[in-house]
């Protein structure tokens, strides 16, 4: 096993979590009621949380120099290896919270494998995130309920959110490289085989809901290999102002 | 975003420690009692200040009105001798 391996199956897992946690933080002072303004925070900030302690062990993989900070600052677009669906802008508030629902229902199935990966620090991350991300599952969950079967106008709107994201499910469980890589060296986990499980969570939730499941059979992917989205460049533009104006500025 | 219909309110009672009672903590809006608790959650309870959360419509509470406070709360002022402040207590007893 190469550490280069390691450090980018780390990237696949860790990306998601500090991109979207970005995206959740776009709308601090922003959310439609101060309660659910501190509960998409405090989402976030469970996301940035855990996005440190990966990219810890990625900063000590990579040599003496490098830092959680240049790994989360200084890369480039292509180097980030975030699936397309958590770049995905907020749109409105049906948008943050179907994307939330899509990528929380997977979240908790990766980390309930991950535990028992054979790198003890990436399973002990596991063990401590899944419990905060078990909340944001039941979170989205709910909020998808109370839309989907809510008023005209927020079923029409949680239902927009729906089939326009559905198509950047699938790449969940796309198995790059990488995660061959360390899936033979029993560190990673096998997304392929979270596909049946997560989709019939996802439906279940949706029908509770009174939603229709998309029937779409074209998908697009790309994230993980590190072609993103026209968002991403918007968004990483944000997210690096300070290091790239300030360069090594510190808090 | 200005809310046209504002949720009801909800008063929000927080156990900080096992053993000790639920304490009025302030209150929010939600939609229900569900939401009640899940924003009691993150509003209140985010710096591991609870074990338990209870939460109740405020328009349950029945309160006193202020306008009564003569009547209801000043005949007990020059009262001391109401107050167990007369006993010695012995230093065993810590908390009376």
């Amino acid at each position: 096993m190469e550490k280069e391996n390691l450090v980018q199956y780390i990237y696949g897992i860790a990306d998601n979590a500090l991109i979207l946690g970005q995206r959740l933080s776009e709308l601090c002072g922003h959310g439609p009621n101060l309660e659910t303004d501190i509960a998409c925070t405090n989402i976030a900030l469970d996301l940035l949380g855990q996005t440190r302690s990966y990219y810890q062990l990625a900063a000590q993989l990579s040599g003496e120099n490098v830092t959680e900070d240049d790994i989360a600052f200084l890369r480039t677009e292509r180097q980030y290896r975030n699936v397309l669906l958590v770049e995905q802008p907020n749109t409105h508030f049906g948008f943050v919270i179907t994307r939330q629902f899509f990528y929380d229902v997977f979240h908790v199935l990766l980390l309930q494998e991950l535990q028992n990966s054979e790198n003890e620090t990436l399973s002990a991350i596991a063990k401590k995130a899944i419990k905060e991300v078990s909340y944001h599952q039941r979170f989205s969950s709910d909020w998808i309920k109370r839309l989907g079967d809510g008023t005209e106008i927020s079923r029409q709107k949680v239902q927009e959110a729906v089939n326009d994201l559905w198509k950047f499910t699938d790449e969940l469980f796309h198995l790059t490289e990488d995660d061959k890589n360390m899936l033979e060296n029993g560190v990673g986990v096998d997304v392929s085989l979270l596909k049946e499980k997560y989709y019939q969570r996802i439906n279940e939730i949706l029908e509770e809901a009174t939603l229709e499941v998309p029937e779409l059979k074209w998908f697009r992917k790309g994230g993980k290999e590190g072609i993103h989205s026209e968002h991403m460049g918007y968004l990483l533009s944000d997210l690096q102002y300070m290091q790239r104006t300030y360069p090594n500025m510190k808090w | 975003m200005i809310m046209k219909k504002k949720w009801p309110l909800w008063e929000v009672f927080v156990r900080s420690k096992n053993g000790l009672e639920h304490r009025h903590f302030g209150s929010l809006r939600a939609a229900d009692a569900d939401m009640a608790l899940e924003n009691a959650r993150d509003v209140y309870t985010r710096r591991s200040e609870g074990v338990s959360i209870w939460v109740v419509a405020s328009k349950n509470i029945t309160a006193s009105n202020p306008e009564n406070n003569g009547e209801l709360f000043e005949p007990a002022q020059d009262k001391v001798y109401r107050h167990p402040t007369f006993y010695t207590l012995p230093d065993e007893v810590k908390h009376m």
